[in-house]
């Protein structure tokens, strides 16, 4: 018997560590990653809910989820690797051609 | 202090090291390694939580085919550390600020309405049997049909944008 | 109102020479060009006189048969505002179907006069085309007039009285573009105005009598107005007399009398036929019809007759005296005409209307007469001179001025113009006043009215005919007697007949016209005719002593003229033998006592002067240079310039305007530092807004 707070906590917790990541990282690709782990905590608080209400639909929504991140990354880092191909690095600081 | 609990707290470290290992490590590969770690530890809350499809897709899907093309293309663009930079200084700090005010206002939350959230029982037998998968499979095939092939629809574009984008242009190598 | 016999026809009064003129403005172009084309509009324009004439006396009989009673003929109606209902109404009475008939008859044979003598006047004048405008002229005229005398109101009878001044403008200045002597010149456009403002003075009178009419009387409808006016008279009699005078100055305008007499001798710089019809027959007797026709408002008011009786008589002698001191065919004519006006005004001013009315058919048809044998004189002349300058080699006398009107250039007429002399001397003999001509009867009538009321009035008249009997025997001996002065008068030439039959014609009625009240006991035909309209007034029988005085007085006058003129014939370049006995009197008279310069200098001078005055101090100085250019402009621009301009423009809306501009300048240079495009900065961006937004949520 777990209080469901505590798998919320955790989800909370992991998805501002995820969030961090996103904002003081400089490489794309741990950036992409921190998306994942932001991601993943939030699949754990659908599976969380899901296994509370003993209904099948948090599961299934994980699921696309899951499908989902498989393809963003799948595109995220085709893309990437055309920018270091272009511009011979992938230092997120070192891109501010949108510049105002 | 339930077997169950003591279980969910072991992991909830494994998990908040394991993320936090992802996000100081300078550098990628360890970060990448890191996360599988985490994955692989959220696979085992999905176990707990009477979710052995979900728990499966996690380590073939994430800790298996997403993290290993993560690596893959580390090692392939060889930028495992960069240099450091001096722009945006103050955006450490600011994420920092903002976390943990995010962080206090999840507890607010969860300490406020207390009430309202219930407690998840230890997973039975039965849901963890292939009955439990035939009943999603069911579901994805019947009740959620056109999301799922949306979804595959998806997949495919992703698919070729991806080919797209890496294919090296004919007339570009000239 | 019960219309009886012909009274229907009324409207064709105006309508026959209306069609007339239509036809000559729309073909006439085309007529132009054929060669029976000029015979063919004159034909038109007299047939359309001609109809109005057959309606004339169809009308007269309807009156007459009717016993001379009023008959109005509704035609349309015309103006309806407020209280004011005035519909186009023709009057039908004695009176005005004898100015119907008048004004017709003698048109009529004018227009065929004016076939031959336009014929030739065109001719010498070097312009063709324009007999065909002079025929719609001529026809407008006889419109204008017939809606004059045959008007049910004082309005009606304005649209006709401002129609024929129209129709005068026109025709005086018919020769716009030269003088009498054909030269290029604006003195017969400037004669035309002349007589066109001077009308317009008259008609000013006549406005103010109409308004004050309808102020006080409240109608314009003939027989309304004289029904209000005795109970008007009798509470507020300065009305009526204002009335009666102002009317007074509209007939010294359109009847040449003084003070406004000086636009007749200047319109004889229109052609002769248009001198004889509209300044002598016809328009120029509006004035002794308007009084005639408000007979019932004269007669209230003894005191406006007495200036209206005197003012005729003044006029009458004043232009007798002028008139002998004339040298031109026509001038001694139209200050005779002016002078016969008086009469007939006189006349009419002293209560005698019928003896006004009779005069004045009379003087229609012998004034007619003597201005179309004028015309005839004076294109005979023409001819001669013409015959000359061909046969004589050529160039020799085209460079010469030839006056033909000038009686100084005649002489001898009688041998080439035999037809011509008779008529003329018919015609003088009527006006002199010699028995059994009509105009021995018909002054005869007015001397005797003036000696049984007013003798001033009496005395003035019979000094004038004297006079006039004087000035026409000058003439005759001047123009058909003694030896030719000139060799055109040598070689005159006799005119044609489509010339000579209307005089004719002219110069029978002339002999005949008295017979229409002759003054003997059952011979009161128009005193009982036009008693109908007037009311009957009691027919005077003949007076021995005043038709003995101005026989003998006329006589005299004659012998006089013979002593002095035909004893010894004028030499050519002899001075007038009255030059030396009279001396500077006889300078006044050659001169027209200037008149005319005094005009000239009391009013146009002054006029001028004022005109000046307002154009360069007031409008110019003051009104243009002082309060547009320094006060509006200058105002103006220093409103636009400083005040709008440097002050609120500049200083407060170019700074509004701009401060705009620069605040959001400086708030998008600010702001974009944060769009630095670096995505983690985004991040950051969205990340705060999920916190803030949580938060929100969280405290709501």
């Amino acid at each position: 018997m777990v209080d469901i707070s505590y798998y919320i906590l955790l989800s909370a917790v992991l998805f501002t560590i995820g969030a961090m990541g996103v904002l003081v990282r400089r490489n794309p690709l741990i950036i992409f990653m921190s998306v994942e782990l932001m991601l993943n905590a939030a699949n754990l608080a659908f599976v969380s809910f899901a296994s509370m209400h003993g209904s099948l639909d948090g599961q299934i929504f994980v699921f696309f989820v899951m499908t989902v991140a498989a393809a963003e990354v799948a595109v995220g880092l085709a893309l990437i690797v055309q920018i270091f191909k272009s511009r011979h690095s992938i230092n997120v600081d070192e891109m501010n051609s949108l510049k105002g | 202090m339930s077997i169950d609990l003591i279980l969910f707290l072991i992991l909830a470290v494994v998990a908040l090291a394991t993320a936090l290992g992802m996000l100081l490590s300078k550098h990628a590969v360890y970060s990448a390694l890191f996360l599988v770690l985490n994955f692989a530890t959220i696979a085992v809350f999905y176990l707990l939580l009477g979710a052995p499809f979900i728990a499966i897709s996690q380590v073939t899907v994430y800790a298996g085919a997403i993290m290993v093309l993560f690596l893959f293309v580390i090692m392939l663009l060889g930028s495992e550390v960069l240099a450091p930079s001096k722009v945006l200084r103050g955006q450490r700090w600011a994420a920092f600020g903002l976390a943990v005010v995010l962080v206090a206002e999840t507890v607010y939350l969860l300490v406020s309405r207390h009430a309202a959230v219930g407690v998840i029982a230890r997973p039975d037998a039965f849901l963890n049997t292939m009955d439990s998968l035939r009943e999603i499979g069911t579901a994805l095939f019947t009740q959620y049909l056109l999301p799922f092939e949306v979804t595959s629809i998806l997949l495919l574009v992703a698919m070729v944008g991806a080919i797209v984008l890496t294919k090296q242009e004919k007339g570009g190598q000239k | 109102m019960e219309t009886h016999g012909f009274a229907f026809l009324a409207p064709w009064l105006i309508f026959a020479p209306l069609v007339g003129l239509l036809l000559n403005i729309l073909l006439g172009g085309w007529f132009m060009k054929q060669p029976w084309g000029e015979r063919a509009i004159g034909a038109i324009a007299a047939s359309a006189s001609g109809a109005a004439f057959v309606v004339s006396a169809l009308l007269a009989y309807t009156v007459s048969a009717a016993h001379g009673e009023l008959m109005t003929v509704p035609f349309a109606q015309w103006i309806h505002i407020g209280t004011l209902e005035l519909d186009w109404t023709f009057r039908l009475d004695s009176l005005s179907t004898t100015m119907m008939l008048v004004v017709s008859g003698v048109g009529t044979l004018i227009h065929i006069y004016a076939i031959g003598y336009m014929h030739e006047d065109v001719r010498f004048k070097n312009d063709i085309p324009r007999y065909q405008r002079f025929f719609v002229f001529l026809n407008l005229f006889i419109a204008a007039m017939m809606i004059l005398v045959s008007g049910d109101s004082y309005m009606m009878l304005f649209v006709g009285w401002e129609g024929v001044g129209l129709c005068s403008f026109l025709l005086i200045g018919f020769w716009y573009d030269m003088d009498t002597l054909g030269r290029s010149s604006w003195a017969n456009s400037n004669a035309a105005k002349k007589a066109f403002i001077t009308n317009r003075i008259g008609d000013f009178g006549f406005l103010i009598a109409g308004f004050l009419m309808f102020w006080r009387l409240g109608s314009f409808q003939f027989d309304q107005v004289f029904a209000a006016a005795p109970a008007l008279a009798a509470s507020d009699h300065t009305t009526i007399i204002l009335i009666t005078l102002f009317m007074l100055i509209g007939v010294a305008g359109k009847s040449a009398q003084i003070p406004l007499y000086v636009w007749l001798p200047d319109a004889m710089a229109g052609p002769t036929p248009v001198s004889a019809l509209i300044h002598a027959a016809t328009m120029v007797t509006a004035g002794v019809y308007l009084i005639t026709r408000s007979a019932p408002l004269y007669t209230l008011v003894p005191e406006a007759q007495y200036i209206v009786a005197m003012t005729g008589a003044v006029t009458a002698l004043f232009a007798a005296t002028i008139a002998v001191g004339q040298y031109d065919i026509k001038k001694v004519l139209a200050y005779s005409t002016i002078s016969q006006l008086g009469f007939m005004v006189a006349a009419v001013g002293m209560g005698a209307y019928v003896a006004g009315m009779f005069h004045l058919i009379t003087h229609a048809f012998f004034k007619a007469l003597l201005f179309l044998s004028a015309g005839s004189v004076i294109l005979g002349l023409e001819r001669g001179h013409h015959h000359l300058a061909h046969g004589h080699g050529h160039g020799d006398h085209h460079e010469e001025v030839f006056d033909p009107g000038d009686m100084r250039n005649m002489g001898g007429l009688r041998k080439t113009m035999p037809v011509t002399f008779w008529l003329y001397m018919i015609g003088t003999l009527a006006l002199a006043g010699i028995v059994p001509f009509a105009g021995f009867w018909s002054k005869d009538e007015i001397l005797l009215d003036a000696n049984l009321h007013y003798t001033g009035v009496y005395w003035i008249l019979t000094i004038a005919a004297f006079l006039t009997a004087f000035y026409m025997g000058r003439q005759i001996w001047m123009v058909f007697f003694g030896e030719a002065r000139h060799e055109a008068a040598a070689h005159a030439e006799e005119s044609p007949a489509v010339m000579t039959v209307p005089l004719m014609v002219l110069a029978a009625l002339s002999v005949l016209g008295g017979a229409l009240n002759l003054p003997f006991e059952g011979f009161h035909n128009l005193t009982h005719w036009l008693g109908h309209t007037l009311g009957e007034v009691e027919a005077m029988p003949l007076n021995g002593v005043v038709a003995g005085v101005s026989t003998v007085l006329a006589l005299t006058a004659i012998f006089v003229s013979w002593l002095l003129y035909g004893r010894n014939p004028l030499k050519a370049g002899q001075p007038d033998p009255l030059k030396k006995p009279l001396g500077l009197a006889f300078t006044g008279m050659e001169n027209k006592w200037f008149v005319d310069e005094g005009y000239w200098f009391a009013i146009v001078d002054r006029y001028v002067d004022i005109a000046r005055f307002l154009a360069d101090k007031i409008d110019w100085e003051f009104w243009h240079d002082f309060v547009h250019e320094k006060v509006i402009a200058g105002t103006y621009n220093w409103l636009s310039n400083s005040a709008l301009n440097e002050g609120l423009d500049k200083r407060v809306i170019d700074a509004i305007a701009n401060g705009l501009g620069k605040a959001t300048q400086w708030l998008s240079g600010t702001t974009r530092k944060f769009q630095n495009g670096f995505v983690r900065s985004y991040a950051l961006s969205v990340f705060l807004g999920v916190v803030i937004i949580l938060g929100y949520l969280l405290l709501k």
